[in-house]
């Protein structure tokens, strides 16, 4: 390897080239606005926006998050308004960044999904859909279609069929055999998955003996499910020959390195947005440094070594 | 402009049964607008919590760069705050949300604070500031007893203070609706922080001044990303519009938003 090489960091992903591996996760950046505050949104590899659904949606009564070890429940019911809204405002105030746009969608019928997914698609600022079948926090949809393979991979193949962009599918890790269901979405077209969304979890409030939250479950996130994540990415990665988004609890550049280790191409990082606004910009200022300490001069190098073959460099 | 900032702590002591004054020095402060604002506080760098504690600022002296905060211990997070000594620094993201509008309030004029609990900390920087305009200031402040109560004389250096304690244990026993009820208190504009039932029992018995209210809510991010912290509009009670309480509050004119 040429010492004077210089670090590229560099991902080209389905609909999503991106000048360094790192974004923020949907649901936890809104749509770039209260961020942009902070730091120029240049900077980032690509922006999730939040869920986008065929109505507005008020979501769940409040309380909506609980901290736990480590980590936070959240059941915010994929508050949001509405695709038009989106399409008219959050997506063209967007357009003063260069950004590649991931666009989240979610419904609970398979024509609200479809009509989402059209709509979404056609939006030059969109470089591609990531299909929301895995928010645990709604009764009515997204999970149910995230837990039956056949269920998913039909949702995903009717989505692929309206859509004009590349379409990832996020995966729950909500159920017993997550390989099953990468391969089944994988069959039925979908161009990369995201991977993991949050794990269904409770807590108790001592004082009132009652769920803290008003949804009584929600999703945990945060460096607790860390472990999780990346025993998921690490099965699936090997499974599948699509990209894998990883995310799951990363807090700082070697997380992210380990993700991209166990098999995924490109990383989100969610519920550490909340903890410090400049996460993002920090992982991709300390990005260039730590290859360079691992002797690595893309992040493609990096991408499943702990299972790729060990190619002598 | 709102910023992350490693503070240092200059003072912090107990005022009260498990209530805390924790003062901070740091260039932060010259952001700060309003009273009524909020900052965000990270307890510890490690993962056992991991998200920041939005606390409100009981007082602000910018010649200092220092601000004041106060809060009650209630769980893990924030007794480790109540550990933290002098020189410690502590991650503050602010200056946050909107506070309480001055100008609702004009010179002469007479204000009416009204606070509960740990809610009383912000009304003492909103008095100071009332003041210095030339707004003549009285204080309804309720506690659920005398243990933790805090700030008393302070309130009384500014304008005259009535108390109330759900016990009777300090001031007159009864809320402190009970209060400007009995005293017949009567003034221009009133501003108000404390739980949600004092909020919605001053909302139906002040229905013909100006009232402002700060709310409380569960947050996450503080800067109106993450959606836990919105409530309903009055408008709209039941529909999809919304104000997030960190970001468009936390203090709002009475009729705007639904109180949960």
């Amino acid at each position: 390897m040429n010492e004077t090489t210089e670090v590229s960091l560099k991902v080209d992903l389905p609909g999503l080239p991106m000048k360094n591996p790192i974004m923020p996760a949907s649901g936890c950046f809104a749509f770039g606005q209260e961020y942009a505050d902070f730091y120029d949104l240049n900077q980032l590899g690509a922006i999730a926006i939040k869920a986008a659904t065929r109505e507005p949606r008020f979501g769940n009564p409040t309380p909506r998050v609980a901290e736990t070890r480590a980590g936070m429940l959240n059941a915010i019911g994929l508050q949001n308004p509405g695709v038009d809204h989106i399409m008219a405002h959050e997506l063209r105030w967007l357009e003063r960044y260069e950004t590649p746009i991931l666009a989240n969608i979610a419904g609970s019928t398979i024509e609200d999904y479809l009509y989402v997914a059209e709509k979404l698609s056609q939006d030059a600022r969109v470089g591609a859909l990531e299909l929301n079948i895995s928010c645990p926090n709604v009764k009515e949809g997204g999970i149910a279609f995230g837990t039956v393979p056949d269920v998913a991979a039909s949702l995903t193949e009717k989505v692929k069929a309206v859509s004009e962009k590349p379409v990832y599918v996020k995966l729950s890790p909500n159920i017993a055999d997550i390989v099953t269901m990468a391969k089944a979405v994988e069959q039925a077209g979908a161009d990369g998955l995201s991977m993991i969304n949050t794990l269904l979890g409770m807590r108790m409030d001592i004082k009132t003996m009652k769920p803290i939250l008003a949804n009584k479950m929600g999703g945990l996130s945060g460096p607790a499910i860390k472990p999780v994540a990346i025993r998921m990415i690490y099965q699936v990665s090997q499974a599948v020959s699509i990209p894998i988004i990883g995310m799951g609890g990363i807090q700082s550049v070697d997380d992210c390195l380990e993700f991209l280790m166990a098999g995924a191409s490109a990383v989100a990082i969610g519920t550490a947005n909340f903890v410090d606004p400049f996460i993002c910009p920090k992982i991709i200022a300390d990005l260039p440094q730590r290859l360079e300490a691992l002797k690595l001069s893309t992040i493609e190098d990096l991408v499943g070594r702990s299972w790729k073959t060990c190619v002598t460099v | 402009m709102k910023q992350v900032e490693k503070m240092t702590i200059i003072k912090h002591r107990c005022i009260a049964e498990n209530i805390y004054e924790l003062t901070l020095q740091g260039e932060l402060v010259q952001s700060i607008e309003e009273p009524g604002q909020f900052v965000h506080l990270r307890v510890d760098n490690g993962y056992e919590t991991l998200i920041r504690r939005p606390i409100s600022l009981a007082n602000v002296n910018k010649k200092a760069k220092e601000c004041t905060l106060i809060y009650r211990v209630e769980g893990e997070g924030t007794t480790r705050l109540s550990l933290k000594c002098v020189g410690d620094r502590v991650d503050v993201l602010g200056p946050l949300g909107h506070g309480f509008p001055l100008a609702a309030a004009s010179s002469g004029g007479r204000a009416l604070l009204v606070g509960g609990g740990v809610g009383v900390p912000p009304l003492y920087y909103l008095s100071k500031a009332l003041k210095q305009r030339g707004i003549q200031v009285t204080h309804v402040l309720g506690f659920a007893s005398s243990a933790v109560a805090f700030y008393e004389e302070e309130f009384r250096a500014l304008g005259p203070t009535y108390l109330a304690s759900v016990d009777g244990s300090i001031g007159s026993q009864g809320f402190v609706t009970d209060v400007i009820r009995k005293e017949n208190l009567a003034a221009d504009v009133i501003y108000a922080c404390g739980p949600t039932p004092m909020l919605k029992a001053l909302e139906v018995s002040c229905p013909d001044q100006p009232l402002y209210l700060s709310l409380e809510e569960r947050m996450a991010c503080g800067i109106g990303a993450c959606m836990a912290c919105v409530c309903h509009t009055q408008t709209d009670p039941e529909g999809s519009s919304y104000k997030k309480i960190c970001k468009d509050g936390p203090v709002f004119k009475a009729g705007e938003v639904v109180l949960g």
